[in-house]
């Protein structure tokens, strides 16, 4: 029996949603750690906006709502790495990939679906609480547009396409590398300072703001938020935000086959 | 062979050695790899010091303490638990010996299972925290603005030793609530990378009943805010009397034997995951 391919990718997808469910005490304890980290950054922040309320065109409540948006996000898009691309680098390391190379799936399509279904656990289980729990705690300035709910969510899908594809780069690297713990520490460094994680994009100084906001890795956690506040008057709006994702994207995961088909042909798995 | 009745228990001080030891030269047999790893963990942690510097490019001021001031937090907060990590950081991988039940081995040694866990796959490596922390450090002793008596210099010392070994409670306790919370490990990284994170800024910054928490809960504030209050001149947010600032050895000594206590009670409760 042959299966559909759409419906392959669905049940790959499907079961990862099932297997990161089964970890209900990991959960439970990442909520509680990204709201701790959540209340602690808001302190900070609003020291900032206290002194300088229009900071970054931003107001108090805004750099607050960035901050618990901030965590939500955080296990969801996965920018300092980890997710179903860890698998395969465990796999990749092992060998256990050329089992994954014989199956009659494209290799990008099969971990992208792994890595969406288990974010998409992850969006339910650890994305909504810290920024329930903040809004209980603080004033957000969270939309009541349900069409402005619906943008981020499209723009925060397209930074998780771009977090998956920069990721997967990552993984491929152990293909010649072996031992990724270098590529990994440095794709996450580059995620923590360009994501916005660190600090807003917008309150970086000068020409680096201008570039940072250029990057991919705008996409996975300043523009989506940006895209909530509706502060994306300066990035040539909703399109153009929604456009330079989608752009980022694509080139990325282009990249990702090039690169695939390349280690496919060369290199020499481990375990022979 | 070696005449089994000649074999005594190590004390706990040369095993740890022993154990951290041996992780430490296999680690600087890839030398390249060594130096790779360290130089871009200092990356990584110079990062974090940039987005303080970023905020600070905005305000002259945060919480009413200027950049070196808080540099001096940062540093403070930072050397005490690389140092920390550096020697005692281990005991929070303790779960996956647990769960995989190699923790058995571990039992089995003619040596105390504390040391043994700390020293467990010593990293080297975690030097790069402990190198960046401490140049920032450095930055802000020399540039914040401190009326140096003796008394406030020799605190410095003090406060580093105490810090390091208030974080050593809090993984000691992360790692026995580990005996019985297994997958729920994450929630120490709250605490740990979380306290950390919290001592790194001005405690004027945080609402009054978090900074009540960090002093009579979970007593962070001793890492470093209480110290540097009097090595800064600066007023208690929580105005509380001048020589609760000189309480951290107190606080240290006593937060590590509720810590050892806790640990003490999870090993005592464990149960090997069976074969």
């Amino acid at each position: 029996m042959r299966l559909h391919a759409a419906r392959l990718y669905r049940t790959v997808a499907a079961g990862t949603f099932r297997r990161y469910s089964t970890y209900r005490a990991a959960t439970i304890a990442g909520v509680f750690t990204n709201t701790v980290f959540g209340f602690i950054m808001a302190y900070t922040y609003l020291a900032l906006w206290n002194v300088r309320p229009h900071l970054g065109g931003y107001t108090a409540s805004d750099a607050l709502t960035y901050v618990f948006i901030g965590q939500s996000l955080f296990a969801v898009v996965a920018v300092f790495g980890g997710g179903a691309t860890d698998d395969m680098i465990g796999r990749i390391r092992s060998g256990d990939i050329s089992v994954d190379l014989y199956r009659p799936v494209d290799l990008q399509t099969w971990w992208l679906a792994t890595d969406l279904g288990r974010a998409a656990f992850q969006f339910l289980a650890r994305g909504i609480p810290p920024t329930v729990v903040g809004a209980l705690a603080f004033h957000l300035s969270l939309p009541s547009d349900p069409l402005v709910w619906l943008a981020f969510l499209l723009s925060a899908f397209l930074g998780l396409l771009v977090s998956f594809s920069v990721r997967y780069l990552v993984a491929l690297s152990g293909f010649w590398l072996i031992d990724t713990s270098g590529t990994q520490a440095a794709a996450g460094i580059l995620g923590m300072f360009f994501s916005g994680q660190l600090l807003p994009l917008n309150i970086f100084p000068g020409a680096l703001k201008q570039i940072a906001m250029l990057l991919p890795w705008a996409g996975m956690q300043q523009l989506p938020i940006d895209v909530l506040l509706r502060t994306t008057a300066s990035l040539g709006g909703l399109g153009g935000v929604l456009a330079l994702q989608v752009t980022w994207a694509a080139v990325l995961l282009a990249l990702g086959r090039l690169v695939t088909a390349t280690a496919v042909r060369k290199v020499v798995f481990q375990g022979g | 062979m070696a005449d089994i009745r000649a074999v005594r228990p190590l004390n706990p001080v040369s095993a740890y050695l022993a154990v951290a030891g041996m992780w430490a030269r296999s680690a600087l047999v890839y030398r390249l790899n060594f130096v790779l790893v360290v130089v871009v963990g200092l990356l990584v942690n110079g990062v974090e010091f940039i987005g303080i510097v970023f905020m600070f490019m905005n305000v002259p001021a945060l919480g009413g303490y200027s950049l070196p001031e808080v540099a001096l937090l940062y540093g403070a907060s930072g050397t005490a638990l690389g140092l920390c990590d550096l020697l005692f950081g281990s005991i929070e991988k303790i779960g996956s010996r647990i769960r995989d039940g190699s923790l058995d081995t571990f039992l089995v040694r003619p040596v105390r299972l504390y040391p043994q866990a700390a020293a467990d796959q010593f990293a080297l490596r975690r030097l790069n925290r402990l190198i960046q922390a401490g140049g920032v450090l450095v930055y802000g002793l020399v540039a914040a603005d401190v009326h140096w008596t003796w008394g406030r210099a020799l605190m410095i010392p003090v406060m580093l030793i105490c810090g390091t070994a208030i974080f050593e409670g809090v993984f000691t306790l992360g790692a026995a609530f580990q005996f019985w919370a297994q997958d729920a490990a994450e929630v120490q990284n709250a605490f740990t990378y979380g306290g950390n994170y919290l001592t790194q800024y001005p405690p004027t910054v945080f609402a009054k009943e978090m900074v009540r928490g960090a002093v009579f809960v979970i007593p962070l504030a001793f890492v470093d805010w209480w110290p540097a209050l009097y090595v800064l001149g600066k007023p208690d947010p929580l105005g509380l009397p001048a020589w609760t600032h000189f309480l951290s050895p107190v606080v240290a000594g006593a937060f590590c034997g509720i810590a050892a206590l806790a640990w003490r009670a999870a090993v005592r409760g464990y149960r090997s995951t069976g074969s």
